[in-house]
């Protein structure tokens, strides 16, 4: 055992006076660059350190790849206007690879190895829920872009907050009146078998009941699936509108194989913009959902009428008119939901200005601060739209887009308003000790 | 929905399954009838013929059917010289051992995968059918692509037959897995037939992911699921056999369509798990394997 000792922990090397003054000269070196100038009146001039817990792997890694360069762009913003309290941002990331287990070993490594200041920057539900735990032992702030319900639930813990995104209770309460209004009133919902799909079956239905509508059908599909033709003898033939959400890699399947079966005349459709995200729209065999509706949190296509935020923001991260890289029209992002990141960051900002922040020790400071934040008005820091946040369920509630799906782009037909997704908080976290 | 369409619904979409599986199957159960090794890597080398299908037919253009078809030939071949190449560099210097064999093809796995997702990336991407027409039935339509890929994989699958059965190459297959030691001692190259029967085994796996990559789409972790049916297929058909493999296909994919359609995926899964643990208890074997020498 001796000699694994001696592999992890390198031996002391005694200082030389030679290398001492290599020390000093790569500091000095490292001080006169250009970058750190601004930040050397700081207090202290060391970076502040954001966890990025990342889906790199796994079945999210379309999504990861993008909140990988949503967030580098915002936190090069961020520096480039000087930083949090003067400090610069550092972003570490480690690959939670789409699974709940890893991710909370993700966030321990974060909390004792890393030393980061926060955790930052998860998506799928699964995985968030799976690290809640932890974050909330280690007592280590955990700032989501997730959209799931479980934050705003009050089943999860202080430390853990949803302030870039809506959650899916929200989303489907300011969307439905819409449909019910537009597309028809008997409604067979197909969802994905797991956490994210029963937000979406939870708080659907009684969403469109009071809308006078109603679902005559709930399909749950295993995420894994691949095929869905089976399913469909489950839509009864009244259906007037089949909801749709799925995610993962067979999405293009669903799509496809509904179109086989129906063809010209099934159903209307309504689908959340996660059954398609990073996927092209004009992809072969995708003629089917032509003219059918789509929520999307964030439009993909650039609108006519976008602010000049949202036309930052879009240069910034480096999508085109498409939603697509521009460096690859090919790589589609996932616009939808990537600019929770952007914006999340931007909280964090401000809350540990609000905070004074200066390292581990103020965490709990932190959590309050971002608990004690109210409104966040539209702009280069908020691009998607104006924001109210509710510290007590640490969730944010703002615009929602629907979309047509016309001409081989999405244009946006409905925007709702803030208050069509507001609901009865169910939990307050502030009572909860730190 | 009635009872007859929805039946007939159920057993077409359990005989395209029961086709892209056989073919899968069919590879894994070559691979280890004649070189007793299990090749942990098999559904990577499924997910590379996908991948590889999609990188053609885009680089193609053109008509749907040319970079289909292109696919189809080219995609196989680059996927087989894969295989040979890992064969000959990694399976060969282990002496075909089979623990080693294992833990090298969990490795072979992971880096198929990794250098998927490294330079393709994590999306799904499709690749458009050769021909897109819609069969009209009075209750539902069905993609007409669909059943050519169960057409295919038959004609394919009696090629294979043949091959075994009739020609020289297949008897020399069946003369190694027969006896290693007898069938060197008659100048048969042994190492030769080795790395071809791998090769050939990745091709089918190959083959069967471009048939199937227009009706759901490449992606790096589409090798997980074919791998666990496959070993699903032949165990319970029994391991080396055709005739099993075959029949176990049908079996698992015919029932996967139908009990899942009338009761639930999830069930459908437990009976093919059931019936492995069935098969393991009541005949080790394998329904038509052959007892080991």
């Amino acid at each position: 055992m001796t000699d694994s000792k001696g592999i992890l922990i390198p031996t002391k090397v005694p200082i030389t006076r030679r290398n001492a003054l290599k020390g000093l000269a790569a500091a000095g070196g490292l001080i006169a660059a250009p970058g750190f100038v601004r930040y050397a009146q700081a207090e202290s001039s060391s970076p502040i350190r954001i966890g990025f817990q990342s889906h790199r792997t796994g079945i999210g890694a379309a999504y990861g790849r993008w909140y990988e360069r949503t967030t580098s762009a915002a936190i090069k913003a961020i520096n480039a206007a000087g930083g949090i309290n003067g400090r610069p941002v550092e972003v570490i990331i480690e690959d939670d690879g789409t699974d709940a287990g890893r991710g909370a070993e993700v966030v321990a490594k974060f909390a004792k190895q890393h030393k980061t200041d926060i955790v930052y920057g998860t998506l799928f539900s699964n995985v968030v829920i799976g690290s809640a735990p932890t974050a909330g032992e280690l007592k280590i702030p955990y700032y989501v872009v997730s959209e799931g319900y479980h934050v705003a639930s009050g089943k999860l813990n202080r430390w853990c907050l949803q302030p870039g995104i809506t959650d899916v209770r929200a989303q489907v309460t300011s969307v439905a009146p819409w449909v019910a209004a537009n597309l028809g009133k008997k409604i067979t919902m197909v969802f994905p078998d797991y956490a994210f799909g029963y937000d979406h079956r939870d708080y659907l239905p009684p969403a469109l009941e009071k809308a006078g509508a109603e679902v005559v059908a709930k399909i749950a599909i295993p995420p894994t699936e691949s095929s869905f033709t089976k399913y469909f003898p489950q839509i009864p033939s009244e259906t007037e509108v089949i909801y749709h959400v799925m995610v993962g890699p067979a999405v293009l399947t669903f799509v496809k194989e509904l179109g086989e079966f129906y063809g010209s005349n099934g159903p209307k459709l309504f689908g959340f913009i996660d059954s398609l995200e990073a996927v092209d729209i004009n992809s072969p065999g995708l003629e089917y959902i032509d003219g059918s509706h789509f929520w999307e949190g964030s439009p993909r296509y650039s609108q006519p009428n976008d602010t000049d935020a949202e036309k930052a923001y879009r240069a910034a991260v480096g999508i085109d008119d498409n939603g697509a890289s521009v460096d690859d029209p090919k790589d589609v992002s996932t616009a939808a939901h990537m600019f929770g990141c952007w914006e999340t960051l931007y909280v964090i900002k401000q809350a540990m200005e609000d905070a004074g922040y200066k390292g581990p020790q103020d965490r709990a400071k932190l959590v309050e601060a971002t608990e004690a934040l109210t409104k966040f008005a539209e702009g280069p820091e908020h691009p998607q739209g104006p924001k109210i946040f509710n510290g007590k369920i640490h969730q944010v509630f703002g615009i929602q887009n629907i979309s047509k799906l016309e001409g081989g782009r999405l244009n946006v037909v409905h925007k709702t308003a803030i208050e069509d997704g507001m609901y009865e908080p169910e939990a307050d976290y502030t009572t909860m000790p730190l | 929905m009635a009872f007859g369409p929805h039946l007939l619904l159920a057993t077409l979409e359990g005989l395209v399954s029961a086709a892209v599986l056989s073919l899968t199957a069919l590879g894994l159960s070559l691979v280890f009838g004649v070189m007793r090794i299990v090749n942990v890597a098999h559904g990577e080398f499924f997910m590379l013929g996908a991948v590889l299908a999609w990188a053609i037919a885009s680089t193609l253009g053109g008509h749907p059917a040319l970079g289909f078809f292109a696919a189809l030939v080219l995609s196989p071949l680059i996927v087989g010289a894969i295989a040979w190449a890992s064969e000959r560099l990694v399976l060969s210097r282990l002496n075909y051992d089979p623990e080693a064999t294992i833990v090298a093809t969990i490795g072979l796995l992971y880096i198929i995968q990794q250098l998927a997702l490294t330079f393709y990336g994590p999306e799904a991407r499709p690749v458009a059918p050769p021909f897109s027409y819609r069969l009209s039935l009075p209750w539902f339509g069905y993609s007409a692509y669909k059943l050519s890929v169960v057409a295919a994989a038959i004609v394919l699958l009696l090629s294979v037959w043949l091959v075994l059965t009739r020609t020289k190459i297949g008897l020399v297959m069946r003369a190694t897995q027969y006896d290693r030691e007898t069938a060197q001692a008659f100048a048969i190259p042994v190492e030769r037939v080795y790395a071809g029967v791998f090769a050939l085994g990745a091709m089918l796996a190959a083959i069967a992911a471009v048939l199937i990559v227009p009706i759901s789409q490449a992606h790096y972790l589409m090798g997980q699921d074919p791998l666990l049916l496959s070993f699903i297929v032949v165990i319970i058909g029994g391991l080396g056999s055709l005739r099993g493999t075959l029949v176990a296909a049908l079996l698992i994919g015919l029932s996967d369509g139908i009990v899942s359609m009338f009761f639930s995926p999830t069930l459908a899964k437990m009976i093919a798990t059931l019936l492995v643990a069935m098969v393991l208890v009541f005949r080790p074997q394998g329904l038509f394997g052959a007892t080991q020498r």
